[in-house]
């Protein structure tokens, strides 16, 4: 590590601790709870945005398939929830009491073998994040070491999340079709459904997003995250400077495929669902979506792109529903041709300067305080 | 058939075919330890391709390269610059969103996998090291610069720079002088006599008058195939070489 410290990198360090206290103090302090459980909700779509950071901002691997890890992580999580609402006692009214009730309906009469090890809360945990991961490291590595790239490999992500989302909906017995995994009521008994737990749930996703942010920086200040720069630039370059290309994207790829399937399984404990619609194609965009207009390279930027949108979504769909996919479409677009650096780059090219020219002027008097700026660091 | 292991660089019969076109057709020349090779040609003649080649960039239709009595046609590229062999492109290419700095360490052998990399530090070594390669490259007060807004000419610096801190046993330059103003030009002469001391180097090369300069051995390539080999002198009295070459 450099002894001193660069401004850039100490940027990004305010940044982190401004948006700690957005998310942690700010938001909490002016929201309700049921605000507050949809910001949560918004929030665990950002752990996707800051993976998507990593992929694509730093990497230039753009995958249009990150619903599928989120999708997973959160099919994880409520498989074992689901398993534990289906005691015996609570499903006495099925011809099968004990398992979970869509499978009664399907006239499915025992477990699926590989619903059983979501019995134990520990291999739940491991999987949430090593599910994701695996998948990816498979999708990876069949892409990866053929090279292939660029938007061969986002049509075939965008593939496989339609495939996915297909075959969740067909296989309805064992994953609960179109409706997904619903009535999901307790946490090793712990009522997940009250405002209390809301509220603590949502500030266990909190410190999860931060320690994922906190993870990502570091990742982006080692040797690799600088390999991840000079591979999007000049591939060639790094192969024939002795690396395994390869390896690295599909590293990358898993690493933002495991932290996209912890906010997966955070979105279906504050929620108290997971289905389908969490995992296909429209999704998959809209947190490319998330990550663009808070600036693909900036990991803090990825947190204020993903509230911002879908604050913007909630408000904007509950007053013209049908009009919101045009509106994004329109957002897209907007970012890719006016600010291609999202909110990020706007603040590194406009609000950054203002701070240093009233930094100039007012010399020996204290800067200004950014509290109510989002500061967002490159 | 004979193995050869007294070369450093052994390539025999070596031929590849885009679609039936033999951009290289049974090429075959060796290199010894210490010895700077030119290899000159029209456009078109396969020059690049034989690098290409070498390197692992291009997959062989037949024919063997051997490397310290190690067959490079069966390894992955990554693995030939591991075995000691360097290559540098026609163009400049350099990681323009990083430093200086950051592109000499980046090129550095060591922590080259994935979680080598992670937990690759910036020791006293590293710094030392691309400091001293910083300063042979003529851009020690650059090396906090972005490298896109360095000059041509000091990218081209950069990317010699970047094969020298790997310490290759085989350097393999396209054109470095190509591109660059007559001062750069001089200097760069200057800096690659000093490099290819102590190493095999293999240079593609139009300035007759840096080859003259340079090499120890020089083969002419025309269509894919060996027109002429020797020195220089050898070579430039050729009728065959002055007639497809340096006759026009």
């Amino acid at each position: 590590m450099t002894p001193m410290l660069t401004s850039a990198r100490k940027t990004e360090l305010i940044g982190f601790v401004i948006v700690a206290a957005v998310i942690l103090l700010l938001l909490p302090a002016v929201t309700d709870a049921f605000r507050l459980n949809l910001v949560g909700k918004y929030l665990t779509y950002a752990f996707v945005a800051v993976g998507l950071v990593l992929c694509w901002g730093s990497a230039g691997i753009l995958s249009l398939g990150q619903g599928i890890f989120f999708g997973l992580g959160g099919y994880c999580m409520a498989m074992f929830l689901k398993l534990e609402a289906s005691t015996p006692e609570a499903t006495s009214i099925q011809s099968t009491p004990g398992i979970p009730d869509f499978m009664d309906w399907n006239q499915i009469t025992a477990l699926p073998w590989f619903w059983e090890p979501f019995h134990s809360f520990g291999f739940t945990l491991v999987a949430v994040v090593v599910v994701p991961a695996i998948l990816a490291f498979i999708i990876g590595f069949a892409m990866f070491t053929r090279r292939v790239g660029g938007v061969y490999f986002a049509i075939i992500t965008q593939a496989i999340a339609a495939i996915l989302t297909i075959l969740i909906i067909g296989q309805q017995g064992y994953t609960g079709g179109v409706n997904g995994i619903t009535d999901l009521r307790t946490l090793l008994g712990w009522d997940i459904r009250t405002d209390s737990a809301k509220t603590i749930l949502y500030f266990v996703n909190a410190f999860l997003l931060l320690a994922v942010i906190a993870l990502s920086m570091a990742v982006r200040s080692s040797k690799l995250g600088r390999i991840l720069v000079a591979l999007r630039d000049k591939e060639d370059r790094v192969r024939f400077s002795g690396y395994d290309v390869a390896a690295f994207k599909i590293f990358v790829f898993c690493f933002a495929a495991a932290i996209s399937g912890i906010g997966g399984a955070m979105f279906t404990l504050q929620v108290g669902f997971m289905s389908p619609s969490f995992v296909g194609i429209v999704p998959s965009i809209e947190m490319v979506i998330f990550c663009a207009v808070g600036g693909r390279h900036s990991l803090i930027g990825a947190v204020y792109g993903t509230l911002l949108v879908n604050w913007a979504k909630t408000s904007f769909s509950e007053s013209f529903p049908e009009l919101w996919l045009f509106a994004m479409g329109a957002l897209f677009i907007a970012v890719v041709m006016a600010f291609p650096n999202g909110l990020a780059g706007l603040y590194t090219s406009h609000v950054q300067p203002l701070f240093k020219r009233f930094g100039r002027k007012s010399a020996g008097r204290s800067a200004a305080s950014g509290t109510e700026t989002p500061a967002i660091a490159e | 058939m004979t193995t050869n292991n007294d070369f450093l660089l052994s390539v025999e019969g070596l031929t590849v075919s885009f679609d039936g076109f033999k951009a290289v057709d049974d090429l075959s020349f060796y290199v010894d330890p210490n010895e700077i090779h030119v290899i000159i040609g029209p456009n078109g003649a396969g020059k690049t391709t034989a690098l290409d080649l070498i390197c692992g960039k291009t997959r062989a239709t037949s024919g063997s390269i051997r490397f310290r009595g190690k067959e490079l046609t069966e390894m992955k590229e990554h693995q030939i610059v591991h075995a000691g062999v360097g290559r540098k492109f026609q163009n400049p290419s350099i990681y323009e969103d990083l430093t200086v700095f950051e592109n000499l360490e980046i090129s550095f052998p060591r922590g080259r996998s994935v979680f080598g990399a992670l937990a690759f530090k910036r020791d006293k070594e590293v710094r030392e090291r691309v400091a001293e390669i910083a300063e042979m490259i003529f851009l020690e007060d650059h090396l906090e610069e972005r490298a896109e807004y360095l000059s041509h000419g000091q990218k081209q610096w950069l990317e010699i720079g970047m094969l020298l801190i790997q310490n290759p046993e085989l350097l393999m330059l396209d054109e470095p002088v190509a591109g660059m103003s007559v001062s750069e030009r001089v200097k760069t002469a200057e800096l690659l006599n000093r490099i290819i001391q102590g190493r095999a180097v293999i240079v593609i090369e139009h300035d007759m008058k840096f080859v003259e300069d340079i090499a120890h051995k020089v083969t002419v390539l025309h269509q894919g195939k060996v027109l002429s080999e020797g020195s220089m002198t050898h070579v430039k009295s050729d009728p065959k070489v002055v007639e497809v070459y340096l006759g026009h």
